[in-house]
């Protein structure tokens, strides 16, 4: 088979990123950003920060419309859409059913003031469920899946170690049973031995749910063990992309030759 | 046999005609006229115009009056009235550089054309209590007047500073008929208009809070008091049908400019802002805390990021109106009795339930010593009752 | 004296502010449950003392209207009798307490007992007419979750009800769905009276003075209050009757008779009980007293 036929058997991206730009003002955020990501696919986007990461997650998960260029999104419904050409309900629903986002600091991403189940279930009630009972039994699972014991299923989040926050961060999202997840430095503010706990959780999640998922870190371990290909952003543009393995261990950009030398190897 | 209380009008009626004695307090001292409180208390006076929204020193004297010196209560009832009167036309935008000004001073240059004019101010003076003002008849001082009069062409130090280009050029709104905040709710975004026009109704305590706020940290704009200014300015209308404009008569407004620091962005040069702040009468202090607060909320028209009370339109302008503020809380006066009962019910059998927990809790853990099973979950599948 | 209501157009407004105000009506009743910003007049009483509903009866009102105006049921409340003298005072109106003869009835927290009618309106005071409110603070997002139907939110307040007591705690105010789209406030009856807006044949008009909005429930409208299919809604009961008029199945006011947990309960509806009690229904406590003057 050649890799012609090979790329025509897969199935078609879940997103498809042309050409995108932002600026701020005449600053460039992110500049000429093309990448597709197929569904199950982990990318990571890594780059120290005011490399225009962040600002390229901003526009991918439709919080910032890029000032040129397109995001196209395989929907459930529409198939192939330009993410800003829907109109805002839409993207909204989008946001909360077949996406996810993972925030850095648990308290972005969570509602405080609401217990454990009522922050996964909201998803499930947004979409209409009605039953008391089912909705709480999912939650119950879901926190199980992230390794949150069930009595802590009417707790606030407050009670919450960092780490148990970010595993309800993550649940509270796979709920609704997204296809594609947005993660924004998700081992962030946790201890080392924590995070490590924390990322095999999410390998064995999106491996087990097949969920396409873009990671925005500055920490190659991170992308290391999640991800499977890379784009290496300096100054606004990718610099390098590929395999995770063979960007980590053979770097052809000086700067991700840098980047790379400068994490102390384990 | 039990009749339910009866709130009745009678005892309504007594309470205004117990009002009414109230007021009039001692019959032995002689009663205060409208034209006293328009003359002696003025400052009073100009504050009830400026948040009750109409320019008209006997009426609010009346009102002072009637409200027993309540400033509030006397601006809810101009606002009451004012919402009566036709509206005829809209004025075109004051020129206060044509100000016939009492009192000019400005915190950023030591001197400038037309020089500082003290005017009249309790600034310097010192805050001893003046018993002499408890006698009567006693003689006021004068005051020296000038040998020349005020120079009738007093720039703005605003636009001194525009320029040099040094400060953002004013906004030129006027070619469409301004918002009317007495006509039309709120929205949001709320536009400049809508928000100067809530700013100047707003009530002084709450704004002069909430500019005290931004000077300490809760949004600091580094401000400096470019310049205030106190005076007469003519009014002028555009009637429909005419091509020229009408001047309808003086009005006394004091004005405040407010300078503020702006580190720039990607669309606008470094630069000085402005916050502005305009109110009936010698209302100083309102006009500073509103040009504070006013340039607090275009914190985010500037780039820069909304954290605090006084940058947030929708908590600022929502909260700032003394009249929406005193009816609302004084409605918790008003019965909820039926709520009230509602609560009442719930809250004992909530604590029923809580009861009834506690005792399954208990027979199951005496339960589980007696037989030494494993601890029952009776607690938990219990079935939550119902209303 | 001169009397202080002299010089005022016939029911307080201008002619032209009550135009605005029943165009705001019409765009209401055409889109049941929607709030329609209106330019709302400082009234001469207190914001959150009845200034909603006092502008549209004041729109509303003609000489030929019957007008009864009720607070916790009652028509004796001294703010239910203060708004009616305004309206006898500003329109010479004609006043009753009786439901079913009135053609307006402008009411504060509760829904009379007696079922009402075609040809009628019921007038409904609003302290805070965005259901949303408690659970968003922003007035731009609460009305685009209005405008996409995002009304998850509320739901997953009603399920930390049931998480935290076992049940929805909630007693008044409790949220309603109008004609399947929009999420209302009830404004604060007790949920004991949501089911009576249900369906109704009378005009319910809502008005929210201080937050310049009016809503509108159009007759014969499904007005369904939120609840979960294995947590259904449910009103308020007692165990006891009326002491006065014996009524069962009526809302109930307790009376505290002294300090040492002596209490009876009353009927909120006062009309309700006063014609029960004229037709010859007794409760507990006038039979004990005619069995004390036997």
């Amino acid at each position: 088979m050649t890799e012609k036929d090979w790329l025509a058997s897969l199935p078609p991206p879940l997103l498809q990123v042309e050409d995108l730009s932002f600026y701020y003002g005449d600053q460039v955020g992110c500049l000429d950003i093309n990448f597709q990501l197929y569904p199950g696919e982990v990318l990571g986007i890594v780059g120290e920060s005011g490399s225009g990461k962040s600002t390229l997650l901003n526009c991918l998960s439709g919080h910032q419309p890029p000032s040129s260029g397109r995001v196209m999104f395989d929907h459930r419904q529409q198939g192939l859409v330009d993410l800003f050409a829907l109109s805002e309900p839409e993207r909204r629903l989008l946001m909360r059913t077949d996406w996810g986002l993972v925030r850095q600091n648990p308290r972005d991403g969570l509602r405080m003031n609401l217990s454990a189940g009522g922050n996964v279930g909201e998803r499930l009630m947004a979409v209409g469920a009605r039953h008391y009972g089912h909705i709480r039994g999912q939650a119950e699972q879901w926190l199980g899946r992230v390794e949150i014991a069930s009595d802590r299923l009417d707790h606030l989040p407050t009670t919450f170690s960092g780490g148990m926050q970010q595993r309800l961060q993550i649940a509270r999202n796979l709920v609704s049973q997204p296809r594609l997840i947005f993660m924004d430095e998700p081992t962030g503010g946790l201890d080392v031995s924590v995070q490590a706990k924390l990322l095999d959780l999410l390998r064995g999640l999106v491996r087990d749910l097949n969920i396409a998922a873009i990671v925005v870190t500055h920490d190659l371990a991170v992308v290391r063990l999640l991800a499977d290909r890379l784009l290496v952003m300096r100054q606004g543009r990718v610099v390098e992309s590929g395999l995770t393995d063979q960007v980590l261990d053979d770097p052809q950009h000086p700067y991700t030759q840098l980047l790379v030398s400068s994490v102390l190897q384990v | 046999m039990y009749v339910a209380v009866k709130g009745g009008e009678k005892a309504i009626r007594n309470s205004h005609a117990l009002i009414s004695e109230e007021r009039r307090g001692d019959l032995e001292v002689p009663e205060l006229t409208v034209e006293q409180i328009r003359e002696q208390m003025s400052l009073s006076v100009d504050r009830v115009m400026t948040e009750g929204s109409i320019y008209d020193r006997n009426l609010a004297a009346l009102a002072i009056k009637q409200a027993q010196g309540d400033l509030v209560e006397a601006i809810f009832l101009l606002r009451a009235f004012r919402a009566t009167l036709p509206r005829l036309a809209h004025s075109l935008p004051l020129d206060t550089a044509k100000m016939q000004v009492q009192r000019r001073i400005s915190a950023s240059y030591k001197d400038l054309p037309g020089g500082q004019i003290l005017g009249p101010t309790y600034d310097y003076t010192h805050r001893l209590l003046d018993f002499n003002l408890a006698l009567d008849g006693m003689e006021r001082e004068q005051a020296v007047v000038a040998d020349q009069g005020v120079d009738p062409h007093l720039p703005r130090v605003a636009d001194v500073l525009n320029h040099e280009g040094l400060i953002e050029p004013e906004q030129q709104g006027a070619a469409q008929e301004p918002f009317d905040l007495t006509r039309q709710p709120m929205s949001f975004p709320a536009s400049r208009d809508q928000r100067l026009q809530a700013l100047a109704r707003g009530d002084e305590g709450f704004l002069l809070a909430l500019g005290y706020s931004t000077q300490r940290g809760y949004g600091g704009n580094h401000p400096f008091a470019g310049e205030i200014r106190l005076g007469e300015v003519e009014v002028w209308i555009q009637p429909e049908g005419l091509d020229f404009a009408v001047s309808i008569g003086d009005i006394k407004v004091s004005e405040c400019q407010m300078i503020n620091q702006f580190k720039g962005n990607a669309e606008h040069p470094p630069q000085f802002t402005r916050g502005y702040g305009l109110a009936f009468g010698h209302s100083e202090r309102k006009t500073m805390a509103m040009a504070l607060v006013d340039r607090a909320l275009r914190a985010p028209e500037l780039g820069e990021s909304v954290r605090f009370p006084a940058q947030q339109p929708e908590f600022v302008l929502y909260h700032s109106d003394n009249v929406e503020a005193s009816g609302f809380v004084q409605h918790l006066k008003l019965p909820h009795y039926v709520d009230f009962q509602a609560e009442l019910q719930l809250v004992r059998q909530l604590r029923q339930e809580h009861q009834a927990k506690q005792r399954d809790k208990q027979q199951a853990a005496s339960q589980g010593a007696d037989s030494a099973q494993a601890p029952s979950t009776a607690s938990q599948s219990q079935e939550p009752n119902h209303v | 004296m001169c009397k202080p209501y002299s010089g005022y157009n016939y029911a307080y407004l201008d002619e032209q502010t009550k135009r605005m105000i029943r165009r705001a009506l019409l765009k209401a009743l055409a889109i049941p449950g929607y709030q329609v910003p209106f330019g709302s007049r400082e009234m001469p009483l207190p914001y959150g003392w009845g200034t909603g509903g006092v502008q549209i009866t004041a729109a509303i009102l003609g000489p030929k209207d019957v007008l009864k105006v009720i607070d916790q049921g009652a028509d004796d409340t001294t703010n239910a009798v203060s708004i009616r003298r305004f309206f006898e005072n500003l329109a010479q109106v004609k006043t009753t307490e009786d439901p079913r003869a009135a053609t307006l009835i402008q009411t504060r927290h509760r829904i009379p007992e007696m079922p009402l009618q075609e040809q009628q309106v019921l007038v409904y005071q609003v302290p805070q007419p965005e259901p949303l409110r408690s659970l968003e603070s922003s007035e731009q997002e609460t009305r685009k979750m209005h405008g996409y139907s995002e009304y998850g939110l509320m739901q997953v307040r009603l399920y930390e009800d049931i998480a935290r007591f076992g049940h929805i705690a909630t007693t008044y105010g409790y949220p309603v769905m109008v004609n399947e789209r929009y999420l209302m406030s009830p404004t604060p009856i007790p949920k004991f009276d949501n089911p009576k807006m249900h369906l109704n044949p009378c005009i319910q008009l809502f008005g929210a003075g201080r937050e310049k909005r009016i809503y509108a429930v159009p007759p014969y409208t499904q007005v369904r209050s939120l609840d979960f299919d294995d947590h259904p809604f449910s009103i308020q009961t007692w165990p006891q009757a009326c002491d006065l008029c014996g009524d069962q199945h009526s809302y109930l006011d307790e009376v505290v008779l002294d300090d040492q947990g002596g209490r009876m309960f009353v009927c909120s509806d006062s009309f309700h009980c006063q014609s029960r009690q004229q037709q010859g229904h007794l409760g507990a406590r006038q039979r004990q007293e005619e069995q004390a003057h036997d």
